[in-house]
């Protein structure tokens, strides 16, 4: 979104050192989505819209409450709607806000090739700073989460900023604030998991047997969690991923491949140079000259 | 006019233009892609006049040195058939690293090497190309599933840096080897490059007298 305070990253895409991190005390942030508590009244991204100042073209209604129908550059957030009939054959109506899950290990950011487009604040917020951003789509291909749209407008790619703006200056998210229900909440990460733990306490004392957070190892936990009722399956709810984790060709294709080929590369030139200090040039000698001078003048000659 | 009426004719003009046009784009191509593929090279997309630049430019160098190289393709697949002589060739590698011509199978337009080089090639840059169209964010960016286009861009990197190797090999193998050069950029060899480098070659010429290697007069083609 915006670069702020750049003493508090810790982390930077494609950067070599480490980031300025003179700030490390900072309490790491969450918000909190209690899907059990939403009346999927879209308000959170109607505020989204409006803080972010974003609009969207007015597209088709699909059939379908999902509107628009998918993410886009326009739009950050997204209330998913599922029908799901549970096992006992009830139908249970699932909605999810879907958006930026603000990963502790972002594939964005570790896909990223432009220096500093996304970063990492120590609160945990993953943010783009569109300034540097170069309309590579690398970041869709991280994401775990299918999460960030790059605008065929401006070519860059946008995606939820967990308000970094606002949380910057002490506010909550403009979601946060919006939700008449209370089922976003917004605190500090440990303050939001104990919460998380009362809700899923009395959603299994109402039945729901396998209610749980959705805080995702694979990705060392987020800084956007559900409590989901049926946290055994969640992809259930509008296909948010059972076992989110960086794609391994992801991780080859950072990892490994890049210093390797680097200094494949690297090899190649070196080896050349000193093939050249060793062998020296293959040069045509005289002799050479006058054996091709002759094969040729015989030819003439015979002719 | 610059060729020497003593020399050899090695390569036509077109074909020497049409290389130039390849190279310049493979340089290119590397050096827009090196910015996108390592930290360390994102320098280079200043010469692009900045990331979005190089992004955006990038596939279409592609395409064009895709149709540039088919142009060599089709001007030279059939010197580059490997034959017996190239494994023979290929045999005495240790000895022609060492500078040693002495009981190197004598070579007919094209070296083992240089098959190599046009074969590589020949197969990484459409390579290059099918992956390349699967990240081109701007027009094919929602066409595939993700897990397809995350593939494609480890593949592309892959063959990418291949290729770059391969390129290297073949611009030292143009420097270490003396007057092959003046080949491209003039179009004409010494008589003593093609007895010493590709004798068969030479021998062909000389046999065929009337297409022979005569020696050009001024302004004749
Ligand atoms: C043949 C046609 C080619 C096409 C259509 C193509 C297309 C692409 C595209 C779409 C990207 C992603 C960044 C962007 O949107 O610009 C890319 C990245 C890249 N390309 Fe190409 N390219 C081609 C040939 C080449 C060649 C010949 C080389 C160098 C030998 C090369 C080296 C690279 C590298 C190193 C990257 C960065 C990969 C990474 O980030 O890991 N490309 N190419
Ligand atoms: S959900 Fe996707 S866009 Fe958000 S931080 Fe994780 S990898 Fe990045």
């Amino acid at each position: 979104m915006s670069e702020l305070q750049s003493q508090d990253y810790i982390r930077r895409s494609a950067s070599t050192l480490t980031p300025p991190s003179a700030r490390r005390h900072e309490q790491e942030v969450a918000k909190l989505i209690d899907v059990s508590r939403c009346i999927g009244c879209k308000a959170c991204q109607s505020a989204c819209m409006e803080w972010n100042d974003l609009r969207g073209e007015v597209g088709h209604f699909e059939g379908s409450y999902d509107n628009p129908k998918d993410l886009d550059p326009n739009t950050w957030t997204l209330m998913r709607f599922t029908e799901w009939e549970n096992d006992k054959g009830d139908l249970e109506w699932l909605i999810r806000k879907d958006g930026c899950m603000h990963c502790e290990d972002p594939g964005c950011l570790k896909a990223c090739p432009a220096p500093g487009a996304i970063v990492q604040y120590a609160n945990g917020i993953v943010d783009f700073n569109s300034d540097a951003c170069i309309g590579c789509g690398y970041c869709v291909k991280g994401c775990p989460f299918d999460i960030p749209r790059v605008s065929p407008v401006d070519h860059k790619s946008y995606k939820c900023t967990l308000c970094s703006d606002r949380v910057s200056v002490g506010l909550e998210p403009a979601c946060v604030k919006a939700c008449p229900t209370g089922a976003i909440m917004f605190g500090s990460k440990s303050d939001m998991t104990a919460w998380a733990g009362e809700r899923v306490a009395e959603l299994k004392s109402r039945g729901f047997a396998d209610a749980g957070l959705y805080d995702p190892a694979g990705v060392g936990g987020t800084h956007v969690m559900y409590v989901l009722h049926h946290a055994d399956r969640p992809s259930i709810y509008a296909g948010l991923p059972d076992r989110p984790a960086i794609s391994p060709f992801v991780g080859l294709w950072k990892g490994a491949v890049k210093p390797l080929a680097v200094a494949g590369i690297a090899l190649a030139a070196i080896a050349g140079f000193f093939h050249s200090v060793v062998a020296g040039p293959n040069e045509v000698e005289p002799e050479d000259e006058a054996n091709g001078r002759r094969l040729l003048d015989q030819q003439d000659d015979a002719r | 006019m610059s060729r020497s009426p003593e020399n050899v004719v090695r390569y036509a003009t077109v074909t020497r233009v049409n290389h130039w046009i390849t190279a310049i784009c493979f340089v290119l191509l590397t050096l827009s892609g090196l910015a996108m593929f390592h930290p360390i090279f994102f320098f280079l997309s200043a010469l692009f006049g900045g990331g979005q630049w190089t992004r955006a430019v990038h596939p279409w160098i592609g395409i064009a040195l895709v149709a540039s190289y088919a142009g060599l393709v089709a001007q030279f697949w059939r010197e580059n058939m490997w034959n017996q002589d190239d494994t023979a060739w290929v045999r005495k590698f240790d000895l022609i690293l060492q500078n040693q011509e002495e009981g190197v199978p004598e070579v007919g337009q094209f070296n083992a090497g240089q098959k190599f080089v046009f074969w590589a090639m020949v197969l990484l840059i459409p390579a290059l190309l099918f992956t390349g169209l699967v990240i081109w964010e701007v027009y094919f960016g929602g066409l595939t599933p993700l897990l397809a286009q995350r593939i494609a861009v480890l593949l592309h990197s892959f063959a990418a840096i291949a290729a770059i190797a391969v390129w290297i090999t073949h611009v030292y193998a143009g420097i270490w080897v003396r007057g092959s050069l003046r080949a491209m950029t003039r179009g004409d060899v010494t008589p003593g490059w093609a007895w010493r480098h590709h004798r068969k070659w030479l021998r062909e010429l000389a046999r065929r007298k009337s297409s022979g290697p005569q020696p050009r007069a001024e302004g004749t083609p």
